[in-house]
C-alpha cells in the first residue's frame, strides 16, 4: 500500500494509520490531506495513531504539518490513541508536538472536533459579512 | 578485566530506501523482544533505531545497519550500530545540539536518538564517513 486511506464522515476526515509509515507515504498523506479539505470543505480531520509502535521525529513533524495545513484550510485537528509509552518516548526525544491537540481515543477526539466547530459557527454572524454564507453553506 | 560484551545474535541491513528504514526499525523491534526489553525501552530503542537509520539514508547517502542482541555478565540488551561513507559530520559537538539541522529535518535525529539509549557513541572523518553505535540494556 502506497497511501493511507482517508474516510469522510460527515463533516469530519477520518484518517487510521495502519501501516508502519514510510517516509514518502506520510508525506504523501499531508498532500492528500489537503487536497480533500478542500474538496470535501471538512471542518476537522481526526487521526488514530493508536497503531503505531513508534512516532520518530519524522512522524511528529507530519502531525504538526497536519495540524498547521488544516488550519490553514480552516480545518481542526486532533490526533487520537497515542501509546503511552510512544506518549513517553516522544517527549524523551524532544519532540512537544506544538499545535497538534489530542485526545485519548476516537470518540473523544469526535466530541473535541464537535464542539470547536460549533463554537466557531456560533461565532460566525452571517448579517455582518456578506460573504459567510458561500463559506457555511452545505446543510449544518 | 572487564567483561566482554557476548554477542547473542544479529541482522545485517542495507539502508537505500525509505522502506529499509522501516525494516531496520522491524529488525530493532523483533530483537528489543528477544531480549525481552521493557514496552517502554523497546519503544525508546526503535525510535532511536528510526532517527539513525534515517540520518545514515539522508546525511550518509546510505549505508548498513546492523543490529545484534548483547549481553554483558546477567544483563542482555540491543545493540545497534549504522555505518555509512557519505561526507561525515564536520562538527560533532554542533550536530548534537538539540534543534540544529545541516537538512530540512527538527534537529532531533542525533541529539533526540542520544537521550533514548544508554549508550552511545559517534566516530565520523570528514570524507570518510560516520558510525554511530547505540545500546539499549535490561533494567
Amino acid at each position: 500500500m502506497d497511501r493511507v486511506p482517508i474516510l469522510k464522515i460527515g463533516d469530519i476526515l477520518l484518517v487510521s494509520i495502519q501501516v508502519d509509515l514510510q517516509d514518502h507515504i506520510a508525506l504523501a498523506l499531508q498532500e492528500d490531506l489537503g487536497d480533500k479539505i478542500v474538496a470535501t470543505s471538512a471542518r476537522g480531520v481526526l487521526i488514530d495513531i493508536s497503531a503505531l509502535e513508534i512516532v520518530d521525529s519524522f512522524i511528529g513533524r507530519m502531525l504538526s504539518t497536519i495540524a498547521s495545513i488544516s488550519r490553514v484550510l480552516d480545518a481542526e485537528t486532533v490526533v487520537v490513541g497515542m501509546r503511552p509509552a510512544v506518549a513517553i518516548t516522544l517527549v524523551e526525544l524532544g519532540l512537544s508536538l506544538g499545535g497538534v491537540r489530542t485526545a485519548l481515543d476516537v470518540d473523544r477526539g469526535m466530541a473535541m472536533l464537535a464542539a470547536s466547530t460549533e463554537v466557531r459557527d456560533d461565532e460566525l454572524e452571517p448579517d455582518e459579512h456578506g460573504a459567510i454564507d458561500t463559506v457555511s453553506a452545505p446543510g449544518d | 578485566m572487564p567483561t566482554p560484551v557476548v554477542v547473542e545474535s544479529g541482522e545485517i541491513h542495507e539502508i537505500h530506501t525509505d522502506a529499509d528504514v522501516v525494516r531496520v526499525r522491524q529488525a530493532a523491534r523483533t530483537l528489543a523482544l528477544s531480549a525481552k526489553l521493557s514496552l517502554v525501552d523497546q519503544t525508546k530503542l526503535v525510535t532511536a533505531a528510526s532517527e539513525l537509520a534515517r540520518n545514515t539514508l539522508v546525511y550518509g547517502g546510505g549505508g548498513r545497519a546492523t543490529v545484534e542482541v548483547v549481553r554483558l555478565g546477567p544483563r542482555r540488551g540491543v545493540r545497534a550500530v549504522f555505518v555509512d561513507e557519505g561526507p561525515g559530520i564536520p562538527d560533532l559537538d554542533l550536530a548534537l545540539t538539540d534543534g540544529w539541522t545541516s537538512g530540512s529535518g527538527m534537529g532531533l535525529g542525533l541529539s533526540g536518538a542520544r537521550r533514548l539509549v544508554d549508550e552511545f557513541e559517534v566516530s565520523t572523518d570528514v570524507g570518510t564517513g560516520t558510525t554511530v553505535s547505540v545500546v539499549k540494556w535490561t533494567r
